[in-house]
């Protein structure tokens, strides 16, 4: 099991969910992803694609101007 | 026992995309979702970045269709590629800067490449005849899916009893005769269809699903090709023109300028690549400057910037002007009156 980060920050929905998307891709089930993100709307829609595609956030994270998302691969 | 067959979903956000999944799911075939972000898609949250539409929920329709649906949605970058789509639209423009033909074939056309690479059967789309003047016409349709090469293997389920039959129609993966007769701008088969599968809270975006087909985005769009004698962007270039007032004195610079805090945040973002100011002696919004100001054009930056803030009837204000590398210095000016502005100079 492997973490690793990604750095969304500055980017507008949804690039982060497709950068993730596209991270996610080349992880193995069980990794963990943390993504930082500027955009607010990630906290919503990073959580949604999970659902959609069997990944389960283990923990989100709001602080003043970031956002970050931590996902274990499902 | 039959195989089941694969389609792949052309997924907007918007209901009619969602109905067409819907349908095609009922009918035992399995669905995933596609989604192509081309940095105009008003499906971002760059309505969002504003504050007054703080309000609305900040959700991602598509991804929200595809959850309604339970299916998986495959978000695909074409940023780079959708440019000579945009520049050098085939079928031309609309109303106002959207290449909708060119656009939709293009989409369709990777929507191919992309069942070839995972094995899928057929397209769907939202599409239904009449419901949008360039793309959605009885005589476009069938270029669509000719140009696009996806030919027979497009089907439009909402119109699709109105047209030829496709492959999955007449090899009987999926019964024509379940499909609908949707034409025109009309939305009631829609709403009654939607009522039927039980969708509720559906997104139906008013001017549609993209920037360029809106006047004023286009506009600035154009201004930016005419400043720099060229077509061409990048993504920050069209993520800014969503953003503040545009006011350009002079071809050779542009200001942009916070309408309130939301859009102020999301510029602070850009200090570092733009010169930018603010007023220092009253409270005001953060403008950027953008081309290649000389001194003078950054003092007629300042009394631009010093017009939308609270000095604004003030003889004086204060303005500190920012490098790039983050330098400082702080002017004084006298804001513009409202009438003092040229109205050709707001873009």
């Amino acid at each position: 099991m492997s973490k690793e980060t990604l750095n969304a920050k500055r980017l507008l929905c949804p690039l982060p969910v497709i950068r993730t998307q596209d991270k996610v891709k080349t992880m193995q089930i069980g990794d963990v992803l943390e993504v930082v993100c500027t955009d607010p709307g990630v906290m919503q829609d990073i959580p949604a694609w999970c659902r959609i595609n069997g990944h389960k956030v283990l923990e989100t994270i709001t602080d003043e101007m970031e956002y970050t998302i931590i996902l274990e691969v499902g | 026992m039959s195989k089941q067959r694969k389609a792949v979903a052309l997924i907007s956000g918007g209901l009619d995309s969602l109905l067409a999944a819907r349908t095609i799911q009922e009918q035992g075939v399995h669905v995933e979702g596609i989604n192509f972000y081309t940095g105009f898609c008003v499906e971002g949250h760059t309505h969002a970045i504003r504050k007054k539409d703080k309000a609305t929920p900040k959700r991602n329709n598509a991804l929200w269709s595809a959850e309604q649906l339970g299916i998986k949605l495959h978000i695909v970058d074409i940023i780079e590629e959708y440019k000579d789509v945009l520049i050098n639209p085939k079928h031309g423009y609309g109303a106002n800067m959207n290449p909708c033909l060119d656009c939709k074939i293009f989409m369709v056309q990777k929507a191919k490449e992309w069942i070839k690479e995972n094995d899928f059967d057929f397209i769907i789309t939202g599409e239904v005849i009449g419901q949008r003047p360039m793309s959605q016409r009885k005589d476009t349709m069938p270029v669509i899916a000719e140009e696009s090469g996806a030919d027979d293997r497009l089907l439009r389920p909402l119109c699709a009893q109105n047209l030829p039959m496709t492959l999955p129609e007449r090899e009987g993966w999926v019964d024509r005769e379940k499909l609908h007769n949707f034409s025109g701008r009309g939305r009631k088969p829609q709403m009654a269809l939607a009522n039927e599968f039980g969708f509720e809270d559906f997104a139906q975006p008013a001017g549609g699903c993209c920037f360029l087909t809106d006047k004023s985005y286009s506009d600035k769009l154009v201004d930016l090709w005419s400043s720099r004698g060229r077509k061409e962007y990048d993504l920050d270039d069209i993520m800014l023109l969503k953003v503040g007032r545009h006011i350009r004195p002079d071809k050779h610079f542009k200001v942009i300028v916070a309408r309130e805090d939301g859009e102020a945040r999301f510029l602070q973002g850009y200090k570092k690549d733009f010169i930018n100011m603010n007023c220092a002696s009253h409270r005001g919004p953060l403008a950027m400057v953008d081309g290649a100001p000389t001194e003078e054009d950054l003092l007629v930056a300042a009394q631009l910037t010093a017009r939308y803030g609270q000095g604004r009837d003030a003889e004086e204000v204060e303005v500190t002007i920012r490098e790039k590398d983050g330098t400082e210095r702080t002017v004084t000016v006298k804001p513009f009156k409202g009438d003092e502005i040229p109205k050709e100079w707001f873009v």
